[in-house]
């Protein structure tokens, strides 16, 4: 099966591009990163805060089954450009990483499909490598929970 | 043998991580490794043992001192392990696709039971 999304991470950068192409127009997949109820249903986090405009701020938080926030995800966003752009700098709160600023573009590539590319920097070569690599034997399991979790909601 | 797993469970240590950051700048020597960790000097030898039995480093004799190096082959296995994070984010996008498809169905559903 064809991999949807990529992702670039060139040795000895301190960036990496993730890009997908979605059967969606535009206009819905940028209503996915803009509408709450939406952010939380497809991020598995709760939206405290999304201020969709320049200069404007967010925070998300994750809870575990029992009801503790277990990962807070906050940043600015530096400029939002509706169905075009995204700048924004995200932080992982409780964790020693520091700050990444990330620029999504957006793009319409015909009437039902569209394309993200999500370009992120990094502090260094090196905590793009642990975050990359690292961290997400763990953060990938917290993933398949919260799907199962999401999945066992609906049946 | 899971090889993989075992490559896997050589970078969760954060200190075998950082031997492996250290000497993918230059080889060095045990004790030149030892000497940047506050980590007694059997315990770092014990992670050098770890690294090399999963082939993320080499030993290579130069005179009397054995010197570590980095396998570039394996390190770029390690590198491949990005694709748990891939996945994460293949997971999310294909979730964030079909709730779409459903707009707004997927919207309305839900603010109408917080209502």
């Amino acid at each position: 099966m064809e991999q949807k999304t990529k992702i670039l991470a060139e040795d000895d950068k301190q960036e990496l591009i993730i890009t997908r192409e979605f059967d969606l127009p535009l206009e819905l997949l940028f209503k996915a990163y803009t509408e709450k109820d939406i952010v939380e249903q497809w991020m598995g986090t709760k939206v405290i805060m999304l201020e969709n405009k320049n200069q404007g701020s967010y925070l998300f938080e994750t809870s575990d089954a029992k009801g503790n926030v277990a990962f807070i995800a906050k940043g600015v966003i530096h400029e939002f450009s509706p169905e075009r752009k995204i700048i924004r700098t995200f932080e992982m709160g409780n964790t020693p990483f520091p700050v990444q600023l990330e620029f999504l573009d957006f793009e319409a590539i015909n009437k039902q499909s569209s394309k993200l590319t999500m370009h992120i920097i990094y502090k260094s070569v090196s905590y793009r490598d642990q975050i990359l690599q690292l961290p997400f034997a763990q953060g990938i399991n917290m993933a398949h929970n919260r799907l199962q979790n999401i999945f066992d909601k609906q049946n | 043998m899971n090889l993989r797993r075992d490559v896997f469970q050589a970078i969760a240590d954060p200190t075998r991580r950082a031997i492996l950051l250290l000497v993918s700048t230059q080889s060095m020597t045990a004790g030149a490794i030892a000497s940047n960790f506050d980590t007694a000097r059997p315990t770092v030898s014990k992670h050098l043992q770890i690294l090399t039995e999963c082939e993320l480093l080499r030993q290579v004799q130069n005179g009397r001192e054995i010197y570590y190096h980095t396998n570039a082959k394996k390190m770029k296995e390690v590198a491949d392990f990005i694709e748990p994070f891939r996945q994460m984010w293949e997971e999310r996008f294909n979730k964030l696709e079909s709730i779409m498809k459903n707009y707004p169905n997927s919207v309305t559903s839900k603010q109408k039971r917080k209502k």
